[in-house]
């Protein structure tokens, strides 16, 4: 076997990877240490700025939030959705209703949602499909997206939601289907009720394809970005890590500190990086 | 025999709203876009329902308005233009690749899988910056072909481990019997472990693509002072910033904008959700 | 091999065709680009003065509208290397960064005849002229509907406590006095920060006015947060407010302005700049302004005499030194281009030898007298400040405000932005 050819099947790939994923990651670290220009080093000025100002906390606070919620909920969501949908005839069309959404860019999804969002002054009669509802009810409307810093932050959370849970149900379905059917019906005969077995064998059995999922959904959460940018722009208080280092560097033409934040989200992303890389070789050996 | 109807019917309950919340806001834009501005601004859309064959409540006004400005029209041809090359091209660099990680003999090919596999973590944002001075220096910016090697750059990662999984997959004795009968790297891969993994190339080119069509942080960095070049989503993000005045054009052109996406989706489910479970399930 | 190099051959055929066609987009020499940030009726208005521009000169003209993302497309462009020829820059904070930097043209060959004062100052940097204002806005108005006041009997304040008092009645007759709309997109807040000026100003005075732009007093000086509580005081009262406070953060600020026109209307005054007049005629063709609407000044806190006025104004700078792009400023400088603008746009035209009769509506008229005449004129202080502040914590610290947190709160925020802002090399004169 030929091993020049080898290399030369990686240079292209090595190539597009240095360029446009290596290298920057390097550069933008080291541009983290200069001023808003690159052109005067400024040592650990920018970090210091950056962890002192308090919307770059409140966006670390975002981050923080989406993290704990979304990738917990579309998980979730995603096993029950595959437990109960498994037992219906018409599962596929339920199933590909709730994967819909993932073909629609966020772009899409965040236009649908500002109309399910609207908000009208109680006078008035209300556009938003969840206002509507509310006043049907007797509640006075709410503006979803002003309200902080739960009830907006949430509600782009949901959006998120949304578009996310259609893909954990297709990998925790076909998981789910994968269980073998002997044990399921041992566990049976042997008395257990439905929902023990679905602690206790089912849920066990699904362990790596569950813990793969989430890790899936906490990096791509930790990158949120467009949901963000549309709604709302980060303004009342939503403001995420992503969204916050394009304003500083195209907002307010500051590169160094747009640099660090990149580099803050990172940070972030390491631990994250480092697990399912020992998961991986571990798997590998 | 009452409990099970019971618990069936709450079952099928649970899954109706289920359904109703994954459908219901995609369809309200859907009916909300055929709705004229005034009667936007005024009900909801629900109300559309109230006299449903009344149809003068209904137009075609906003598709045609929103097609008629030729920005949106444009905006449809240039994402086209920045996704079918981005897909061609990642297929393109990440097979060799993948292959050679697979069924090569590459010195520290573990260590370079690992370390592609590892880079798919990385964030978009920690690119930025270097690569727009890049292509300013190479006078690429605002280009087709500085988004199409900046989307290829960025789909590698997942690419690679994508067609990793299923080349690796691939019966030992298949390669090393078409070894033995002195087929070089280049057959076996061209005329062997390609089109064994059809399917894999496939869910892969329906992944690229949908992810580039969808696609607007990277659109808005590296395309986003230069309008000629600028996608479909970028545009419709813009009406969005708009004052609230054009936001019946706003559903028009969101809907024109998902078409794609949902007509690709509708038609080849199969090879994504394949896709997506190759990536994430083992074998 | 061979059909993978077939392939490959064509994909770079393809490359290379591409590029050589989106490559070609030079711009022939003797034309001019401008980059702007308006759309609908503005840019149809500005084209028509660069249709007349073009007709003398026989020097094209292409504009391009950049829409809300002007800041970030501008940045794109100047780093790349190819900048458009002029642009309109949306606030004197980004002109004076885009001056600092070098990337700007002195304008010293224009000589901006009878400018107020805060028009020819807030151009400059480093006591260059560096941007030309095509037009300004006075933002000191409150709106109003003639008919409803005088059914109600109410009369127009002469002074801020008048019109608090005004606003009490209003109330307690079961009518709503205000609207105040924050939401707006990505800007949501500003229309707070122009409260916060005009109150700022007439509590203090020009020079503490001056100073607090210049972060010479502190954002938790105590004449900041008295001009804040002012606002409070009107903002927070639910009865005086079309929506309540809910209203005031998700109502979208055009929206809010339209509120004066629904039947029942939804307010009975409205303060808002003179731009307001375009959403007017957008909405309600019909409606003549003078008789079906019209507009007083925002009157003063202390003192009888006539109130302050604060501005803006749309900004235009260069970016290239060419013949054709300083015939093209000088022809924006003048009369003849300004009232055509000011007329079809409804904007006000600063050059001296404008006449009040260029106006084709009694409300831009008498704008336009107001700012001739008032004697303080001051711009608009978000505007000035760098954009960290300006148009970023002075923002959010108004939605802050509104969504309940503590004063002191929202302003050590916005003073620990505006301390990284004005310390990081962000020269203002």
């Amino acid at each position: 076997m030929n091993n020049k050819l080898a290399w030369l099947y990686m240079v292209p790939a090595a190539l597009f990877l240095g360029v446009f994923l290596i290298y920057p990651t390097f550069s933008t670290i080291a541009l983290s240490f200069f001023g808003p220009r690159s052109v005067e080093f400024v040592g650990l000025a920018n970090y210091r700025s950056v962890l002192t100002s308090s919307a770059v906390l409140s966006a670390l606070r975002n981050n923080l939030l989406w993290l704990a919620i979304m990738p917990t909920a579309t998980v979730a969501l995603g096993l029950v959705l595959a437990a109960i949908l498994d037992r219906v005839r018409y599962e596929a069309i339920v199933k590909a209703i709730v994967f819909l959404p993932m073909s629609i860019s966020f772009v899409g999804a965040s236009v649908i949602w500002k109309f399910v969002y609207a908000y009208r002054p109680a006078s008035r009669p209300q556009i938003g499909l969840l206002n509507a509802i509310l006043a049907r009810l007797g509640f006075e409307p709410i503006g979803w997206l002003a309200v902080r810093p739960w009830v907006n932050n949430l509600a782009l959370i949901t959006v998120g939601i949304w578009v996310w849970t259609g893909f954990c149900v297709v990998i925790l379905s076909a998981a789910y289907k994968g269980v073998p059917r002997e044990l399921v019906e041992a566990a049976r005969i042997d008395g257990a009720s439905e929902f023990q077995i679905f602690w206790h064998v089912i849920l066990p059995h699904m362990r790596g394809t569950i813990a793969i999922t989430f890790t899936t959904m906490v990096i791509y959460v930790l990158k949120i970005f467009d949901i963000v940018y549309v709604m709302t722009n980060g303004a009342f208080d939503t403001e995420v890590l992503a969204s916050r280092m394009i304003k500083e560097m195209f907002g307010y033409w500051n590169y160094g500190s747009a640099a660090a934040i990149a580099t803050l989200l990172l940070l972030l992303v390491i631990p994250f990086l480092t697990i399912s890389m020992l998961r991986f070789l571990r798997e590998e050996r | 025999m009452k409990r099970a109807f019971v618990s069936r019917a709450i079952l099928h309950g649970i899954i109706l709203l289920v359904a109703l919340f994954w459908f219901l806001p995609t369809a309200g834009l859907l009916i909300t876009s055929f709705r004229p501005a005034y009667l936007t601004s005024v009900s909801g859309w629900w109300t559309a329902f109230e006299h449903p064959f009344e149809l003068s409540q209904f137009t075609l006004k906003n598709y045609r308005e929103v097609l008629e400005q030729g920005s949106m029209v444009r905006a449809f041809v240039n994402s086209l233009i920045i996704a079918i090359p981005s897909v061609i091209l990642v297929l393109a660099v990440a097979a060799p690749a993948a292959y050679a990680l697979a069924w090569t003999d590459l010195p520290g090919r573990k260590f370079m899988y690992c370390l592609v596999v590892g880079l798919i973590i990385v964030p978009l944002q920690m690119t930025f910056i270097p690569v727009l001075k890049l292509f300013n220096a190479l006078g690429l910016s605002g280009t087709f072909p500085a988004l199409w090697l900046a989307h290829t750059g960025y789909g590698l990662p997942f690419a690679i481990y994508l067609l990793h999984n299923f080349f690796a997959s691939i019966p030992k004795d298949l390669i090393e019997s078409a070894s033995i009968d002195g087929a070089s790297h280049s057959t076996i891969m061209l005329k062997m472990v390609i089109p064994l993994s059809l399917p894999a190339l496939a869910s892969l080119c329906i992944f690229q693509f949908l992810w580039v069509w969808n696609d607007l942080l990277v659109a808005l960095i590296y395309a986003g002072g230069f309008r000629n070049v600028a996608p479909i989503t970028l545009q419709v993000a813009n009406l969005v910033g708009s004052r609230g005045q054009e936001w019946h054009l706003l559903t028009a052109a969101a809907f024109i904008s998902m078409s794609l996406p949902l007509a690709c989706f509708l038609a080849f489910q199969r090879a994504f959700v394949r896709g997506i479970l190759a990536g994430s399930l083992k074998g | 091999m061979t059909k993978d190099k077939i392939l490959l051959k064509l994909v770079y055929a393809l490359l290379a065709w591409v590029s050589l066609v989106s490559g070609a987009q030079a711009t022939p020499r003797d034309s001019v680009t401008v980059m702007t940030l308006w759309g609908g009726k503005e840019l149809e208005a500005f084209e028509g003065i660069l249709d007349a521009f073009e007709k003398r000169t026989e020097v094209a003209v292409r504009v391009e509208s950049a829409g809300r993302d002007l800041s970030i497309l501008l940045m794109a462009r100047l780093e790349a290397g190819n900048p458009p020829d002029l642009a309109v820059i949306p606030n004197p904070g980004q002109m004076r960064e885009l001056a600092r930097r070098g990337h700007l043209i002195p304008l010293d060959f224009l000589e901006p005849r009878g400018y107020p004062k805060a028009f020819i100052e807030s151009a400059q940097f480093c006591g260059r002229q560096y941007g030309l204002f095509l037009s300004a806005d006075a933002k000191s108005l409150v709106w109003y509907r003639p008919r409803l006041f005088k059914e109600g009997g109410y009369e127009i304040p002469r002074s801020w406590s008048d019109m608090v008092a005004l606003s009490k009645r209003m109330a307690t007759e079961g009518k709503t006095p205000w609207s105040i709309g924050l939401e707006s997109g990505a800007a949501s807040g500003w229309p707070g920060t122009d409260w916060i000026e005009d109150i700022f100003l007439r509590l203090h005075g020009p020079d503490a006015y001056d100073r607090w732009v210049e972060h010479e007093i502190s954002w938790q000086n105590p004449l900041v947060k008295e001009a804040w509580e002012t606002f409070g005081q009107i903002l927070f009262n639910e009865d005086y407010v079309f929506g309540g406070i809910m209203g005031c953060l998700s109502i979208n600020f055009a929206d809010a302005a339209l509120e004066l026109f629904t039947e029942p209307p939804g307010c009975l005054m409205h303060r808002q700049g003179t731009f307001m007049q375009s959403f007017i005629r957008g909405n309600y063709p019909l409606l003549a302004p003078g008789r079906d609407y019209n507009v007083f000044p925002l009157p003063s806190i202390k003192g009888g005499g006539p109130a302050p006025l604060v501005a803006s104004g749309d900004l235009i700078s260069a970016f290239r030194d060419t013949r054709e792009v300083r015939d093209l400023l000088s022809y924006l400088a003048s009369p003849e281009a300004q009232s055509m603008w000011a007329k079809a746009a409804g904007k006000l035209a600063l050059h001296v030898d404008v006449p009040i009769s260029a106006y084709s509506d009694p409300i831009s008229a008498k704008a336009a007298e107001l700012l001739t005449t008032a004697e303080v004129v001051k711009f608009d202080a978000s505007d000035m400040m760098p954009a960290v502040v300006g148009s970023g914590a002075f923002w959010t610290g108004i939605l802050d405000y509104a969504s309940g947190m503590k004063l002191d709160d929202v302003l050590a925020r916005i003073e620990n932005a505006a301390q990284r802002a004005y310390k990081g090399g962000q020269v203002l004169r």
